[in-house]
């Protein structure tokens, strides 16, 4: 299948990895295959997954991370809501929060409304994009012998990083999270302590 | 023109208003009549001041925030507002605060008939998306509004949002 050689890594085995890294890290997800994928490695109380909002996960990370500067923030997304979100990306650049890591699954396609590619099919490079709104530690990823380093800078590293992680487009079991936003709200705050 | 130094000082009455509130975080797509609240904003060591792109990533950054504990507010124009329309599902559906103030265009003496269409629609596009809307028309009611204000959003917690009029900022500081 050359959908599989030219795209080795599977967005829930790269999530699996992310959450698993560091047990006390603070998530965001965007809405759709990646909020199914976080809540596929174990829903979790300080994990936020969105339901909608398209376009808002970064920021909402990026809000997290000045809220709690001693914690590990994490948003994990899809390329489709990166797109939408990436206005963002110059906010994350210009305040550069040392506790924020994003993640982008970037299976070139919307995955959620029939498969039709996106911008990053077309040439769009959103590490590009980070790197130049000046998140500096911007990179894509394309197989298995970078995931490690990825991972550790995302989830337990010491400084903002983007990293775009290229996976296949597959179907997958839906998994999915609460949603009540009220109740993702409480037992999130809860957990954190404010 | 408006004789300044008999006016209340109406950016400064909202600064003390995010400090009472500890409002920490403020993001913003500037505007003129928000010139004077974010230079107080920028010299405040404890207030980080957050430049957006386009408005609706302050609603997202907000929500965020408050997630982690820390509360904020979000400065725009009225034009701004029309940006922020899907994303405000957010705040509501998760029961989130929300302190907007926004700084109307298009409704008292506007020379620029492009601010109209947004300007008349900002009340009844945050009411939609289930925002309680507040209005201050005279610059001696501002602090007292926004603290109002200030108490139903963090207190809700929910959307609230308050309209300081283009007749109160004067309508003739922008005109060319």
């Amino acid at each position: 299948m050359t959908d599989a050689r030219k795209f080795p890594l599977r967005r829930r085995e790269v999530v699996r990895h992310l959450i698993a890294a560091r047990e006390d890290l603070l998530v965001v997800t965007g809405l759709g295959s990646a909020a199914w994928d976080v809540t596929a490695s174990g829903d979790r109380d300080l994990t936020f997954p969105l339901w909608g909002a398209m376009g808002g996960a970064v920021s909402m990370a990026l809000g997290l991370a000045l809220a709690q500067p001693k914690r590990r923030v994490l948003a994990i997304t899809g390329d489709g809501e990166m797109l939408m979100g990436m206005t963002a990306l110059t906010t994350i650049g210009a305040l550069r929060p040392a506790n924020l890591g994003i993640a982008v699954l970037d299976n070139e396609h919307y995955g959620e409304t029939g498969g039709q590619r996106t911008n990053t099919a077309r040439g769009t490079d959103i590490a590009a994009l980070a790197k130049a709104c000046g998140i500096a530690d911007a990179t894509t990823i394309r197989d298995d012998k970078q995931m490690p380093r990825a991972i550790a800078v995302l989830s337990n590293g010491k400084g903002l990083a983007l990293r775009v992680f290229k996976v296949r487009m597959e179907e997958l079991p839906l998994v999915l999270p609460p949603k009540d936003g009220a109740l993702l709200r409480d037992r999130f705050r809860r957990a954190l302590g404010v | 023109m408006k004789n300044k130094t008999s006016e209340p000082d109406w950016p400064a009455n909202i600064w003390d208003v995010l400090k009472k509130w500890d409002a920490r975080l403020v993001a913003h797509v500037p505007d003129a009549g928000h010139k004077r609240l974010l230079e107080l904003c920028e010299q405040d060591k404890a207030i980080t001041v957050a430049p957006l792109a386009t408005e609706e990533d302050g609603v997202a950054l907000l929500a965020g925030a408050w997630l982690g504990g820390m509360r904020g507010a979000l400065l725009v124009q009225s034009s701004g507002v029309g940006n922020c329309i899907n994303m405000l599902g957010l705040p509501r559906l998760c029961r989130l605060p929300l302190l907007m103030l926004v700084t109307m265009r298009g409704e008292w003496g506007e020379f620029n008939p492009w601010q109209v269409p947004m300007g008349q629609a900002v009340a009844p596009t945050l009411e939609a998306m289930g925002s309680l809307v507040f209005r201050a028309e005279r610059a001696e009611d501002v602090g007292a509004t926004v603290d109002a204000a200030a108490r139903m959003a963090f207190e809700g917690p929910q959307p609230v949002a308050v309209l300081l009029a283009q007749r109160m900022i004067g309508a003739k500081a922008f005109a060319k």
